[in-house]
């Protein structure tokens, strides 16, 4: 940890105090003296120190009522719903996020418009709220009703049966996710040349296989990280159903310390399967990362243990673009 | 071979007529007519922000255009002619007319996310429905021609400018184009890199493929070019052989262009 001071010089491996033992006229190079560094390393060592210590001493966290939840079937139970969830939001997400995207580019200005009234809409209003808002919806329209617009009704249904609270909780994630995926979509969809799209369209491909084929492949390893920080997001928010009741694993986590009054144990058990999860995803992260920036000579550097740590670390929505140097880059490549 | 355009032997392949395009207020192409055989190489000459590229582009309907006609074949490449009306084709047509055009940047624009094999077999595979197996095989032939057949697997970020656009070239060919268009395809290389693409150009000529090619390689233009074309401002200042446009051009901004580029 602490050594960093003595390697940025030599980085060879002898340490300072060793040198003297070689030829009579070797000079002796004295690095910068880092004290801010030494300082901050104690500090740092000893607030562990004092939170491990507190860890294990500290009775109430109650350690082994926590493992002894980890498998518990209600907790499994929520685990897999929280799974379950996020997966088909960020699915509905992403894909929202892409027509999204094209419709905001799209000549058509209605289209663009609309677009863009619903990335601001979903994007302005608080999630918990939209949450609440599609589980009741209901109070709104009591029924709902499927026909030609101002003419006969072809199928009727109470809003209650249709809209399920598990619906309820995959509408309000997904929609709000599809605003947020189309702005990422959209820097994706920038960041590649137009000169791609162009030498496409000479070959004789038509602008679907163009956008499927060379533009959407390209665009994705502008997409994926910030993608895969949103799906680890996800993971996260979904908590939030809990207070539309749909049973992923804080609601169970709730329904079982509501019972037993074991609430701290059980939040760290919760605590514990979400920080299990969200490293699993990052490592699928960091591998999507490089199967998607095949033929770029500056693939990420980052290992796969420093991806799940970057994944872990909150980052700011800035999106990557790598693109806007590439043509120069070739154009000038001897 | 290459029939002289004075000859009047061969069939006329592209024929532009007062072709106009404008950006916003601002007309970049003010009405080309132009005439090419089959077999015919013609360079176009201008300065810059004269049109060619914009007038390239509409060649093959990269770009649309406010007025005129282009036909490639006998076919307007992105329009139907009903009556004295023009119908803008649909997406698949244009494309379809398109894929007999072949097209070469001056970057390349190469598609990086693919080896150099997949970027000559994509065309074909996805626009021709050929078989990956033949695609193959003819993508291979043809990076033997351009002399990079051990290059098939590279990613084409690994190549030098030179290997790249030769590939572009290749990958164009496999659509088996009746007309090559060129953007300056040498401007972006370092000097000892334009050879070996222009190399490979010269072989294509003296195999008898009609190409337009934007240039500013006078040595190409005099050796290689059937016509030289002028262009200043939108419009042709004037055409001819090359001893003629080159060696005694008719107009003033002929030749101060010449005295520049020279
Ligand atoms: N997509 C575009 N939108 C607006 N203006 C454009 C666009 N493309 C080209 N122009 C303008 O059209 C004019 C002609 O451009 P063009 O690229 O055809 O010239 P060029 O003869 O190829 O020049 P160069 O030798 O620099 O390539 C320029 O003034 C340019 O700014
Ligand atoms: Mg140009």
């Amino acid at each position: 940890m602490t050594s960093r001071s003595g390697t940025d010089v030599d980085g060879g491996g002898t340490t300072m105090t060793e040198d003297r033992g070689i030829d009579g006229d070797a000079v002796r190079v004295v690095p910068v003296r880092r004290y801010g560094q030494w300082l901050a390393t104690i500090v740092v060592l000893v607030v562990a120190g004092l939170v491990v210590t507190s860890l294990i001493t500290n009775p109430r966290y109650q350690w082994s009522l926590v493992f002894s939840y980890l498998f518990n079937a209600q907790i499994v139970e929520g685990l897999g719903t929280t799974l379950w969830l996020t997966v088909v939001a960020m699915v509905v997400g992403v894909v929202i996020g892409i027509v999204m995207a094209l419709a905001r580019e799209s000549r058509n200005l209605v289209v663009a418009a609309a677009a863009s009234v619903y990335i601001a809409f979903f994007r302005g209003t608080p999630l918990l709220v939209q949450l609440i808002f599609w589980f009741n919806l209901a109070a709104l329209y009591p029924v709902i009703s499927l026909g030609v617009p101002f003419g006969p009704t072809l199928f009727s249904e109470s809003t209650n049966v249709l809209i399920t609270p598990f619906l309820a909780a995959v509408l309000g994630l997904g929609l709000n996710e599809g605003a947020y995926m189309s702005e990422i979509v959209r820097a994706g969809l920038q960041s590649v040349d137009s000169g791609q799209t162009d030498a496409s369209h000479a070959l004789g491909m038509r602008k679907s296989q163009t956008f499927r084929r060379i533009v959407l492949p390209q665009a994705m390893r502008v997409i994926i990280p910030p993608t895969g920080n949103e799906t680890i997001s996800m993971l996260k928010t979904t908590s939030l159903v809990s207070v539309i009741a749909i049973p992923e694993l804080l609601w169970q986590a709730q329904a079982i310390y509501s019972r037993t009054y074991q609430v701290i144990p059980l939040l760290i058990t919760v605590s514990l399967w979400y920080l299990v999860v969200t490293t699993v995803l990052s490592m699928g992260q960091y591998y999507l990362e490089r199967h998607f920036t095949r033929g770029d000579s500056r693939r990420p550097e980052r290992s796969l243990l420093g991806t799940i740590v970057h994944g872990l670390v909150p980052r700011h929505a800035a999106v990557r673009r790598p693109a806007t140097t590439d043509v120069q880059d070739e154009g000038t490549r001897s | 071979m290459t029939d002289d355009a004075t000859t009047g032997a061969a069939p006329v392949l592209v024929e532009a007529k007062g072709v106009h395009k404008r950006y916003g207020s601002n007309l970049v192409v003010r009405g080309i007519d132009m005439t090419v055989r089959t077999g015919e190489v013609m360079c176009l000459l201008g300065p810059s922000g004269s049109g060619k590229s914009t007038f390239l582009r509409c060649i093959n309907h990269l770009e649309k255009i406010d007025a005129g006609t282009i036909s490639v074949g006998g076919e307007l490449v992105g329009y139907r002619r009903q009556g004295d009306r023009l119908h803008e084709l649909r997406d698949a047509e244009i494309a379809t007319r398109r894929s007999e055009i072949g097209m070469v940047f001056q970057q390349f624009n190469l598609f990086p996310h693919m080896t150099v094999l997949e970027n000559l077999v994509e065309a074909p595979v996805q626009v021709r429905r050929e078989s990956v197996k033949s695609a193959r095989e003819r993508a291979r032939a043809l990076l033997d021609v351009v002399g990079l057949a051990d290059k098939a697997d590279a990613y084409p970020r690994s190549l030098s400018g030179g290997q790249q656009q030769r590939v572009a070239i290749a990958r164009a060919l496999t659509m088996r184009p009746k007309l090559m268009l060129f953007d300056e395809p040498t401007s972006a290389l370092d000097p000892e890199l334009v050879g070996e693409v222009l190399d490979v150009m010269r072989g294509l000529a003296a195999d008898g493929m009609t190409m337009i090619v934007v240039t500013h390689e006078i040595g190409f233009a005099r050796e290689v070019a059937d016509t030289v074309t002028f262009m200043d401002g939108g419009v042709v200042v004037e055409s001819g052989p090359p001893e003629q446009v080159l060696r005694a051009p008719q107009h003033e901004r002929t030749r101060s262009f010449l005295a520049k580029v020279l």
